[in-house]
């Protein structure tokens, strides 16, 4: 899976602290960790350090302090205290897993089939179907993300083509969108922005794991009274586990901290927790709050980083 | 010894199919064939001979382009593979890798909507019967090849096919574990008693298993019959050829009598112990006559002949016909090829021609032993030719 981000040293050093030696192989797979060490370890620990420390105008103050023979570590640790009782921020935290979920089943549900006919597909016409996929990368995520400004606003086609068909009638119902006929800034225009921009992330691994799978799996299913349909559950499925835990991962994480997205398209009714960030660090100038609702968010992504880490680990041994 | 009925009884019997994927070649081209209740019958060829289309005809995995194929008088031209009472062993297995042994072979029993108490129970006599009881819990990965096998065979086995298919069932295995294996796979497919028709690119499998084989090329039979059938008497220089190791030799018939024959070669001349009209051998189907100075083929077998250094006695004086100097040639040793049991002679003949001569080593150490460049004759006996059409 040549898309994914391998955590932790491959099987180098073990418990006995021994340098490793500077050959060719260790400079190669020594710079991106000295990479991630320096642009996102260290930063985070900044982040972390000014998210427990005290404002004093505009510096803060040391955690540290010597004061008359008395070492003082001093954490504040009222932003998380805060962050746990306001009420807001508990919603907004639920508010982006639950429109991170939503998208990840969308994209999970157009996505697999859509891989499934791709790696299938006859293998003259497979480049261009992944080309297609890619198409959408050659313009600005920005500008793509704000043609559906165009698109679902008033007098926008795809706009049009919805009440057209009577499908704001259902969206008014289920609550996605506000008025008849009014799909900007809704939970349903932040979806739709946010699936249609993670789709290829869903689509790409699952192609790779899809057009790995042997197919003679299902001959055999077949041989032994699978019909078709049944054996696309009892096999194809289950071996494309390893895919499907990648696509959601790679869909899932970054959904959870979007800021673009929903400031373009989304709405009073969607607070995310990337848009209280961005308030809270050039609205309220708060920085040490911003940096709290920061670090709980990175531990957010972080578990279930882990848990998708075991998985793939898992995945790859079964099929070894 | 499995011995082979002669004609037998139709149990599986294959119409006249054939399967035209397009494109100039037919991958199999005109094909009958029956096959009996019981039998190991394999069909052997080279890579691209049509055999593998022909099983996956059977299994249901192609639909023959015509013809008919009729299992115990039902025709499974319109039944789908998951509706055929047909079981096969694929090629490296196709064992589900997210399943673990037990439920693989449990996968076909539970597709039959059995309970849950007669599935487990058939699972386990199968890894009794295959001699897997401790590995249920294991996955495919976690197992040997030659494990690997057993659990295929198990889970073919389970849902007692009528017909099982074997597609070459032990090429993944190395020599030593293909022998072992070959002799156990015929045991238990003997135990069981079902019907069996395997494929396989490997004349020594096909020999040691089947009852009876099938020799493909290019899409059509050449010759059916049970292994010594098709070693000794092949019918056509492909068999001959792609069968062991064959010396053919091309001559002229300049007599031919019903109870002897003399064919004239390059390098000697072949007194052949029976005549050459109306034997079926010699043009694959059709009977011929012979008719002096028709050119033919004689085979010989490498183990069928002697090497020695002095010119051997005349092998049948009393023969009629027989005249000095037949069934014997001289030539000088090239080659020499040691193989343990046996040790293969390359001669070549005056006439440049290359002679196989197979000896076995009966003695650990030979006196004077024939080396490179060392004179020889080689010489055989009135039955070891097989006479082909050239």
């Amino acid at each position: 899976m040549g898309l994914l981000v391998t955590v932790g040293p491959s099987g180098a050093g073990g418990m006995k602290l021994n340098l490793p030696k500077l050959t060719g192989r260790n400079a190669v797979v020594g710079i991106p960790y000295f990479w991630l060490l320096l642009f996102f370890l260290l930063p985070f620990f900044i982040v972390l350090r000014i998210s427990v420390a005290e404002m004093e105008t505009v510096t803060f103050k040391d955690l540290l302090t010597y004061v008359d023979g008395s070492l003082q570590l001093k954490i504040k640790l009222s932003n998380y205290l805060f962050i746990a009782q306001d009420a807001l921020y508990f919603k907004t935290y639920l508010n982006s897993l639950m429109y991170a979920a939503v998208t990840t089943v969308l994209c999970l549900s157009i996505g697999y089939p859509f891989a499934y006919f791709m790696a299938r597909a006859k293998a003259t016409t497979q480049p261009l179907l992944l080309m297609l996929v890619m198409l959408p990368f050659w313009t600005s995520f920005l500008l793509r993300v704000y043609a559906w400004k165009g698109l679902l606003g008033d007098g926008g086609w795809v706009a049009n083509v919805l009440i057209a068909v009577g499908a704001d009638h259902l969206l008014l119902f289920t609550g996605l969108i506000a008025a008849e006929g009014k799909f900007m800034n809704t939970p349903f225009s932040l979806i739709i922005g946010m699936v249609y921009t993670y789709l290829p992330f869903m689509i790409l691994p699952l192609y790779a794991n899809l057009a790995k799978m042997d197919l003679r799996l299902l001959e055999a299913a077949a041989d032994l009274g699978c019909p078709p349909w049944l054996a696309f559950w009892k096999i194809t499925v289950p071996l494309s586990k390893a895919g499907i835990i990648a696509g959601s991962m790679l869909v899932f994480i970054p959904c959870i901290g979007e800021f673009v997205i929903p400031e373009l398209l989304g709405g009073p009714q969607t607070l995310m927790i990337g848009r209280v960030l961005w308030d809270e660090f050039f609205s309220n100038n708060d920085w040490p709050m911003a940096s709290s609702v920061a670090v709980v968010m990175v531990l957010l992504i972080l578990v279930p980083l882990a848990i998708f880490n075991k998985y793939q680990a898992q995945a790859t041994e079964v099929r070894r | 010894m499995r011995t082979p009925a002669a004609t037998p009884a139709a149990y599986l019997q294959i119409d006249d199919v054939v399967k035209d994927f397009g494109g100039g070649a037919v991958a199999v081209n005109h094909v009958s064939l029956k096959i009996a209740r019981g039998e190991i019958f394999a069909l052997l060829g080279a890579s691209g001979c049509g055999k593998t289309t022909l099983l996956r005809m059977l299994a249901g995995f192609e639909v023959p382009t015509s013809g008919r194929i009729v299992l115990n008088g039902q025709d499974l031209g319109a039944m789908a593979p998951y509706q055929r009472p047909i079981n096969m062993m694929f090629q490296n297995y196709a064992l589900f890798p997210h399943l673990t042994v037990w439920d693989n072979i449990a996968f076909g029993l539970r597709r039959d909507g059995l309970p849950k108490d007669r599935v487990a129970e058939k699972v386990e006599a199968m890894l009794k019967l295959v001699q897997l009881g401790k590995f249920g819990k294991r996955k495919p990965h976690q197992l040997s090849g030659g494990q690997q096998q057993r659990v295929a065979l198990a889970r073919s086995l389970a849902k007692q096919p009528q017909l099982l298919l074997l597609d070459e069932p032990l090429g993944a295995l190395d020599k030593k574990l293909r022998e072992e294996t070959q002799i156990e796979l015929v045991n238990i497919i003997e135990q069981v008693g079902v019907t069996c028709v395997m494929v396989t690119h490997d004349q020594e499998e096909a020999m040691t298993m089947a009852t009876r084989i099938a020799v493909m090329s290019e899409g059509r039979i050449v010759q059916v019959g049970a292994p010594s059938e098709i070693y000794e008497t092949p019918a056509t220089r492909y068999v001959a050829d792609f069968i062991g190791n064959v010396n053919l030799m091309d001559g002229s018939l300049t007599t031919d009598f019903p109870d002897h024959a003399i064919i004239t070669c390059t390098d000697c001349t072949h007194y052949v112990g029976h005549g050459i009209t109306g034997i079926t051998g010699i043009s694959g189907t059709t009977e011929i006559t012979g008719v002096d100075g028709m050119n033919v083929s004689v085979a010989m077998r490498p183990e069928k002949l002697r090497l020695t250094r002095e010119r051997p006695q005349d092998m049948q004086p009393d023969e009629k016909g027989w005249a000095a100097g037949h069934n014997q040639v001289r030539g000088t040793v090239k080659d020499m090829s040691y193989f343990g049991s046996f040790t293969v002679y390359h001669l070549q003949l005056p006439s440049g021609q290359m002679l196989r001569i197979s000896e076995s080593n009966t003695e650990r150490h030979r006196d004077n032993p024939l080396t490179w460049n060392d004179t020889a004759w080689a010489s055989w006996s009135p039955s070891a030719q097989v006479v082909l059409a050239a």
